[in-house]
């Protein structure tokens, strides 16, 4: 901070200047100590993960306990089709009220709507499954990997709504007023004009939606269950890396442990991947603001 | 945020509709616009209905379980599927003290860390280090386990528990065999986790406070310290509303607590002892629930666990919004 004048500082000893470096070092070593946690998973995650990655993991499925190798190709197959079934339940949903929240949204009605996202926002992830389940698995009377979707659908809801909302807003009034002068209807304003300047900032919605829901796995253990097997069938259990990752780690075997660590890197690299997305799109407009 | 909350109260143009001229309508309600209108708000009201509808299908689910054990279920501290005797004490007190415990460690961290972010770390500085913290949160929970399980219990287990039992065992909490995995390493894996959410709201909340109130009492001759505390003054409810959310985050936490705490449902006072949460039980006992009771008593600890979160983060937004308003309006 530039508050500071130039002043001479008296060389007498203070109390009180004493207590001041103490408390702001110790700011500062509070600021240290949060990243000693970040460095070692990142560590440690990279350092067992990496020796076992190999083309293997991605290509082969998951051998029998026993045998030593294999892959978990199924198991990214499986998260890549929650994440889209989640997706396409939840995107639709959650950027049709974000629109409707910014166009609209100026009565009690919204205000209603916007608390229930924020309530849903505050869900614990477990509890999205257990839901899931009393909804579709229950009535399906199996596990199933539209279960699992609908527990991630519910997941995403809140922070893409937020998110479409935060960036429609800021779309000027005058883009409306522009549209609306040109005789264009207000739907079509809305969509051709309005969500195509917003269009970026939703996309960072979405991204960070789907980063959020890729690590999940309370939600999964109960709706889409895990599966060993090769299966890409909606209506069947089906395997998630986070839930390799659990079984995994539990295991007494060695060689599954080492997998596990794997699974963590690769999943750790999927959503890094992602938030790089986030930066990347909304580097050019965004930056100022 | 603090101005797009501002542009909330806005009218967006009620163009086209309500224009009128000398009472006489200029222009026919578009259909399209209409339509467009409600199938948004029809999908508004359906995040509303679904949030009803989370509420209502786990009451539903749980009825068997309310209608035998009533409000005992929440002071019973049996918890025995053999004998169809449920009772939810054992997780109630897990969860509380574990994420108790996750902000006893965490709090001062995290104000630690607000305060240099906002207040005397350097432009150069403060974002990346923003970043990095941020990053703590975007690892996914079950890593948090895995590394749990792998590298932090091991610890706990080699060095700080019987570093605490010798030297602290008048101290209850701090007594019994090492095992590693228990309410410890939960609170300590917790505290991680909750960290960044508690140390980013509460920078922003400091970020909200008035310049004039650091430049007034630096002026009056404070040092940095004590012109921070009067800053703290002003944001402490707002940070009241993060430690909350971090609450909230950490009632809630399932795979990183359920891979560490010892998954037994007891009541003891040790932090040593494993012990069980509200959470970790769902995901360890719900895909092996085989009778109807059980599930229901199951489905009863998520309905406990879903009122507890939406009180705590409805107070929580209301303490963080009251905080950032009033400093911007």
């Amino acid at each position: 901070m530039s508050t500071e004048a130039t002043y001479t500082p008296s060389l007498k000893f203070s109390w009180r200047k004493l207590w001041n470096r103490v408390m702001l070092g110790l700011c500062l070593a509070s600021a240290l100590a949060a990243l000693v946690p970040l460095l070692l998973i990142f560590f440690y995650t990279i350092s067992k993960g990496a020796g076992y990655l190999n083309l293997d993991f991605f290509l082969e499925m998951p051998k029998p306990v026993g045998e030593e190798g294999g892959g978990m190709a199924n198991a990214i197959v499986g998260t890549i089709i929650l994440i889209a079934t989640g997706s396409s339940i939840g995107l639709p949903v959650g950027i049709l009220t974000g629109v409707y929240l910014a166009e609209f949204g100026n009565n009690k009605f919204a205000n209603l709507v916007r608390f229930m996202t924020d309530v849903l926002s505050g869900v614990p992830s477990i509890v999205a499954g257990v839901v899931a389940y009393t909804l579709v698995v229950i009535p399906m009377k199996h596990f199933s990997a539209l279960a699992g979707g609908v527990a991630m659908a519910i997941l995403m809801i809140p922070t893409v709504t937020r998110t479409t909302e935060e960036m429609v807003r800021l779309v000027p009034d005058s883009f409306r007023e522009a549209g609306l002068a040109l005789g264009i209807p207000r739907w079509k304003t809305t969509i051709q004009i309005v969500l195509r300047t917003a269009f970026r900032g939703i996309v960072t919605g979405v991204l960070l939606a789907i980063a959020r829901i890729a690590g999940e796995t309370a939600p999964l253990l109960f709706t889409a269950l895990g599966n060993r097997f090769w299966s890409t069938d909606l209506d069947q259990p089906i395997a998630s890396l986070t839930v390799f990752i659990y079984d995994y780690a539990k295991a007494p075997f060695e060689d599954w442990n080492n997998q596990a660590w794997t699974a963590a890197l690769v999943l750790i690299v999927l959503i890094s991947l992602l938030s790089f997305a986030v930066r990347f799109v909304t580097r050019s407009r965004y930056n100022n603001r | 945020m603090q101005t797009l909350t501002q542009q909330s109260s806005r009218q967006t143009a009620p163009l086209g509709t309500r224009h009128t001229n000398n009472g006489v309508s200029v222009r026919k309600r578009n259909f399209g616009d209409v339509l467009f209108k409600y199938t948004t708000m029809s999908f508004a009201a359906f995040v509303l209905l679904l949030v009803v509808l989370m509420g209502y299908e786990m009451y539903a689910g749980s009825s068997l379980s309310l209608e035998k054990f009533g409000w005992e279920f929440l002071t019973n501290t049996t918890w025995d599927p053999v004998m169809e005797e449920y009772g939810a004490l054992p997780f109630i007190f897990g969860t509380l003290v574990s994420s108790f415990l996750a902000l006893v460690i965490a709090l001062p961290l995290s104000i630690g860390i607000a305060i240099f972010l906002s207040e005397i770390a350097p432009q150069w500085l403060e974002k990346p280090l923003s970043f990095l913290i941020e990053l703590l949160a975007g690892i996914p929970s079950i890593v948090y386990g895995l590394w749990g399980i792998f590298v932090l219990v091991p610890w706990i287990r080699t060095t700080i528990e019987p570093f605490l039992s010798e030297y602290f065992e008048f101290i209850p909490l701090f007594r019994g065999a090492p095992y590693g995995f228990g309410m410890l390493a939960a609170g300590l894996i917790l505290s991680i986790m909750v960290l960044p959410i508690i140390a980013s709201i509460s920078r922003d909340v400091l970020k909200a406070v008035p310049q004039s109130q650091r430049e007034a009492s630096l002026a009056i001759g404070a040092t940095k310290w004590e012109s921070i505390r009067i800053i703290l003054m002003d944001a402490k409810s707002g940070i009241f509303g993060a430690t909350l959310l971090g609450l909230g985050r950490a009632i809630g936490e399932t795979m990183a607590v359920t891979m560490v705490i010892g998954n037994r449902p007891v009541i003891s006072a040790s932090l040593f002892d494993p012990g069980y949460t509200m959470a970790s039980v769902l995901a360890n006992e719900f895909t092996e629930a085989t009778t109807s009771m059980y599930l229901s008593a199951l489905i009863e600890i998520s309905f406990v666990l879903f009122v507890m979160t939406i009180i705590i983060n409805a107070l929580a937004r209301l303490l963080v919004w009251s905080v950032t308003k009033q400093t911007t309006a």
